[in-house]
């Protein structure tokens, strides 16, 4: 009984939490596809760079909206939870005060959700760069 | 610098980067990444012509 029970035991996969599973997935939220990159997965994270750095990039040219934390209307919360997703990219557009959104501008309002989308797309790629430091996967 | 984009190219560009995103980050292997992306993209693409015709249909 005990013997079956140890079994079982190993059969579990064990996560290991070592110092590149914390490391990667908060350089990778600082500059996308950076928690790939030091993993050396250097295609998939150049790839993910491109994707949400010009995503957000564009977003930003096409006079997109940049929520600041707030605590007033849900949907402005969250346009803040997925714009703070972007890392680097948001400190660095909130700091230079741009974002601030045109509403004479029709596609000012696809910016803002440009913007919000390369957030929670850089969410995802967090949490795939913190799978592959847990050896999740490959 | 102020870039205007039309509704379809913004759509095109949304799908190609999200596509990307998605097939590296949902499959393991290589193959499957690009098979995926592929879907996605095909998936938001088809979605936008869907809709189009949605909305002109309801439009009449």
């Amino acid at each position: 009984m005990a013997n079956l029970s140890t079994q079982k035991a190993k059969a579990v996969p064990t996560e290991t939490v070592s110092m590149m599973s914390i490391v990667a997935p908060a350089v990778g939220w600082l500059i996308p596809g950076a928690g790939h990159m030091i993993q050396k997965r250097w295609i998939r994270g150049l790839l993910l760079f491109l994707s949400i750095v010009s995503l957000f990039l564009l977003g930003l040219a096409m006079r997109g909206r940049l929520y600041k934390a707030n605590g007033g209307d849900i949907l402005d919360i969250l346009g803040f939870v997925g714009d703070v997703g972007a890392g680097a990219l948001y400190l660095l557009t909130l700091a230079n005060d741009w974002g601030q959104g045109a509403i004479a501008f029709a596609t000012a309002d696809y910016g803002t959700k440009f913007m919000i989308v390369a957030g929670l797309l850089n969410f995802i790629a967090v949490a795939d760069a913190y799978h592959i430091a847990i050896g999740k996967k490959r | 610098m102020n870039i205007t984009l039309t509704h379809f190219s913004a759509a095109i560009v949304f799908a190609l980067c999200a596509s990307i995103v998605f097939g590296i980050t949902h499959r393991d292997r290589t193959r499957e990444m690009v098979r995926y992306g592929a879907y996605c993209f095909v998936m938001f693409l088809g979605g936008v012509f869907v809709a189009g015709w949605v909305m002109w249909i309801l439009r009449r």
